[in-house]
């Protein structure tokens, strides 16, 4: 089919503002049996058309094209196999079930696509192989890109390589260079234009001006945050229904905009820290909004049930990487009682210059936890393998990581990654006043 | 009329060719040098038997595949090669020796191979094809072999293909030529010593040592019809057509500022993509607008591109990153540092930006981490809390003020932290 003015229409009607990539993309993809360029390199952020454009394009035009997906073909092999196997169904058009080509190195590859493609009902025509999240491809074997993006000039096919990617190109050069490939953006939409593709799904039963009116609210609370266009509409659907809520009781009608903003708007902010975040589930959003109390979001959850003795490891474990070692004299010694000499002072103060809130947790050695351990818990504790265990048992956890290496059994050294908040929920079950032994909230 | 369309399309097609697949141009310029030596290397080969290697280098892009074809290609049409077999490798397709073995074998069609199978372990197949170019003496068929991507077969185990058609080219054994092509000038360091001794240390190098002047006529030979085209009116008004173009002004400045950025011929091609694919029936010649264009959409800065996409909160922590990283003599930072910048940000100047909680700003982190606008340091990340880890900012300041000018409805308070610099 040879691209008229009308094919072109027809396409820039299904894909919103993307005139100049249309037309570029349509001008290299050329007519059928012309070359085309070797491979395209497509980006763009999420969201913003990449491959629905190409689909349009590719179903409209009804072009030979294969499209493979790097995160799930993760390794050389799967990728050839998923292409060649791609193309033998393209040209038996699914009329029998073909054999399984198998194929795993580079050199096969490239010899069996120079035999499907040569094959006579294919004849000449451009293959079009999209591959997509291509910067999957740099983490896997270090020839495939170099290899795809002159694929044309090794398989002597007339093979055209669509790269789509998120990242810039400049962070796919490595070693000697690639074939560079001919780059087309994506840029992003703008307000106006998110507004317009938004409220293409506006529901019936409605009046156009008012979803449009909603999403101009949604979008003056979210624009700031997220211009994802495929997130912004999950958002608008999961809301929609409160914000008719005043219309169906009947309290409000649709020239009451003011109401209707003061009636969504606590839920929106709400669903910022919530659905957003995707803390609680777009189902369990529905039921919070139809008034079902009791969900709590994920990151609630942030309170643990541990051992009498892990409790007071976990927090002897904070103090020790969050407190300098040369302050512990001043903490944890009895006799001294939180007197500290005037050099001791003044070595403290040179000492930890910069909060350790803000450059995280410093490593500590097994000695001093367990020194700080006996110092902080009143009673007498035994020193037995359990206490050891569980140690062991927090690093398992996670809230500990170990950071000497593995076999090292004489003094191994440890890091605490637990945050302050969970610190001071553990702290406030035993009764514990961790701000008295904490260095930054002393010296502030 | 239709006769003139339908031989415009024609031409069309030859320079989309020549373009796109790297089609053949008639006469190779500021390239006359490196194929008479190829030439004589190839003849030398195939006529007396001689064995040789030689290495051709040059930056990508400058024609050392072209010139070799180009050779291989005219001495063909002179039907001088009738007795010379060629074995063809390339360096991203056959990635270690075995397969690099099977290729030879079946592309020289030897007896342990029947169609595509080849049978044999690698052992086998070594000893075979050894033992096959080592009976042969100086009257058997010459062998030309052209290991294109030559850097990466040097990584190969023990380099042993390389060493053994060095030792094949070095000793009275079959008639070998061996070429291979590669961008890096330093490979011959990265031969093993006993592989360096047998190379003959033959280089030819591509380095585009030619003016503007040649730079012009490569266009016009690039795009100008062949003499011996069918419809001689056509081609005498494309040719007419071309002259003009290069005459021009507009064009030359255009064509020059490519030829600072991009002397190779690759760098021609890639700004002639735009304006040849446009080419269609109502759309006959190059125009000097296209070329205008694509020259624009080449030199674009793509990372600011991507900036411009971000939201305001994200670019809220880049420019928090840029002001630590520009107070900070170390640079180091992590997202805590760019958090508690932030904060103080909002609580003291941005009054008409939202105060967003610390996991929005996490999730706002973490996509510009996707993006790959700012990476984690080292291998510590493991063990270190996601907001402590030591991070480098992937972005020059400067293409951050740049954004925050271009970027639609940027709040006035953003502006003016991120142009107000500490010096």
């Amino acid at each position: 089919m040879e691209v008229t003015d009308a094919v072109f229409n027809e396409i820039l009607d299904k894909v919103l503002f993307r005139e100049k990539q249309v037309s570029t993309l349509l001008n290299l993809f050329n007519k059928r049996k012309a070359c085309s360029c070797a491979s395209i390199f497509i980006y763009g952020h999420t969201a913003t058309g990449k491959n629905y454009l190409l689909e349009t394009i590719f179903e409209k035009l009804q072009l030979p094209n294969i499209f493979v997906n790097c995160v799930e073909c993760f390794n050389g092999r799967l990728m050839f196999e998923d292409i060649l196997n791609s193309v033998l169904k393209l040209q038996q058009n699914g009329e029998k079930d073909a054999e399984f080509i198998r194929c795993d190195n580079m050199n096969d590859f490239i010899k069996i696509m120079k035999k499907l493609l040569t094959v006579e009902n294919f004849g000449d025509e451009t293959l079009f192989i999209t591959i997509d999240k291509c910067e999957r491809l740099r983490e896997m074997e270090l020839n495939l890109l170099p290899a795809f993006s002159r694929l044309n000039e090794l398989t002597g096919c007339n093979i055209c390589v669509l790269f789509i990617s998120d990242i810039v190109f400049e962070k796919f050069r490595q070693g000697t260079g690639v074939r560079e490939p001919f780059q087309v953006t994506f840029p992003d939409y703008s307000r106006k234009e998110l507004l317009e593709i938004m409220c293409l799904d506006a529901p019936e039963e409605h009046p156009a001006e008012f979803y449009d009116g909603y999403c101009q609210l949604l979008l003056s609370v979210f624009y700031n945050v997220c211009r994802d266009l495929r997130e912004l509409r999950h958002l608008a659907q999961l809301n929609f229904p409160k914000y008719c809520e005043p219309i169906t009781t009947g309290e409000a009608d649709y020239a009451n905009v003011k109401k209707l903003w003061r009636n969504i708007e606590p839920y929106l902010k709400k669903a910022m820290s919530t659905v957003f975040l995707h803390e609680v589930s777009s189902s369990q959003w529905e039921q919070m909004q139809e008034g079902t109390h009791g969900i709590k979001g994920l990151s609630s959850y942030s309170t643990v049930e541990l051992p009498f003795y892990s409790k007071y490891l976990l927090i002897a474990a904070y103090l020790a990487s969050h407190n300098p070692a040369k302050t512990d004299r001043q903490f944890f010694c009895k006799t001294t009682a939180k007197k500290m000499t005037k050099r001791a002072k003044v070595a403290a103060k040179t000492g930890a210059k910069t909060s350790s809130q803000l450059k995280g947790p410093h490593m500590f050695v097994l000695d001093r936890l367990m020194a700080i351990f006996y110092s902080i818990v009143d009673e007498k504790v035994p020193a037995s393998a359990v206490i050891l265990s569980q140690l062991s048992s927090l690093v398992t956890l996670r809230f500990l990581s170990q950071v000497s290496a593995n076999d090292q059994l004489d003094s191994p050294k440890y890091k605490c990654l637990v945050s302050l908040e969970l610190i001071k929920a553990i702290a406030r079950q035993l009764e514990f006043d961790l701000g008295q032994y904490l260095y930054d909230f002393i010296n502030q | 009329m239709a006769k003139d369309l339908k031989s415009i399309e024609e031409i069309h097609d030859t320079i989309k060719r020549r373009v796109f697949a790297d089609d053949m141009v008639p006469h190779l310029i500021g390239l006359d040098n490196q194929i008479k030596e190829l030439q004589e290397l190839v003849l030398k080969c195939s006529d007396y038997g001689e064995s040789n290697s030689a290495l051709l280098v040059g930056p990508r892009g400058n024609g050392k595949s072209t010139a070799v074809s180009y050779v291989l290609k005219t001495l063909q049409e002179k039907r001088k090669l009738e007795n010379l077999l060629q074995v063809k490798l390339n360096g991203l397709v056959q990635t270690d020796d075995k397969l690099a073995l099977k290729e030879i074998t079946c592309q020289l069609q030897l007896e342990n191979s029947v169609g595509d199978k080849i049978f044999g372990s690698f052992a086998e197949n070594l000893i075979f094809l050894l033992e096959a170019l080592r009976t042969g003496n100086k009257d058997c068929r010459p062998i030309l072999f052209i290991l294109d991507e030559f850097d990466l077969f040097i990584f190969h185990k023990n380099q042993t293909l390389l060493y053994n058609l060095f030792d094949i080219s070095q000793s009275a054994q079959n008639p070998v030529l061996v070429i291979g092509l590669t961008c890096r000038l330093d490979i011959v360091e990265h031969l093993e010593k006993r592989v360096k001794s047998r190379f003959s240390h033959r280089q030819i190098h591509f380095f585009n040592d030619f003016v503007f002047g040649d730079y012009i006529d490569i266009f016009r030979s690039i795009v100008a019809v062949p003499p011996k085209f069918s419809n001689k009116t056509t081609a005498r008004i494309w040719n007419k057509n071309v002259e003009a173009l290069c005459e021009d002004s507009n064009f030359r400045d255009i064509l020059y500022e490519n030829y600072c950025y991009n002397k190779s011929i690759r760098g021609l091609h890639a700004l002639m993509t735009m304006p040849v694919s446009l080419l269609s029936r109502n759309y006959p010649f190059l125009v000097t607008g296209d070329f205008a264009e694509a020259k624009n959409d080449l030199i674009i800065d793509h990372k600011s591109v991507v900036l411009h996409g971000l939201s305001v909160l994200e670019l809220c922590l880049l420019i928090a990153m840029k002001y630590l990283v520009e107070t900070f003599d170390d640079g180091a930072f992590n997202f805590q540092m760019v958090f508690n910048e932030y904060q103080k940000f909002v609580r003291t100047r941005g009054h008409s930006l939202q105060s967003f909680d610390k996991t929005v700003v996490l999730k706002a982190f973490e996509h510009l981490l996707a993006l790959e606008l700012v990476k984690s340091v080292d291998g510590v990340a493991a063990n270190t809390p996601k907001e402590y880890r030591p991070l480098s900012l992937l972005v020059e300041p400067y293409q951050i003020t740049d954004v925050v000018r271009s970027y639609p409805e940027c709040p006035t308070e953003l502006t003016q932290w991120a142009t107000s610099a500490v010096r």
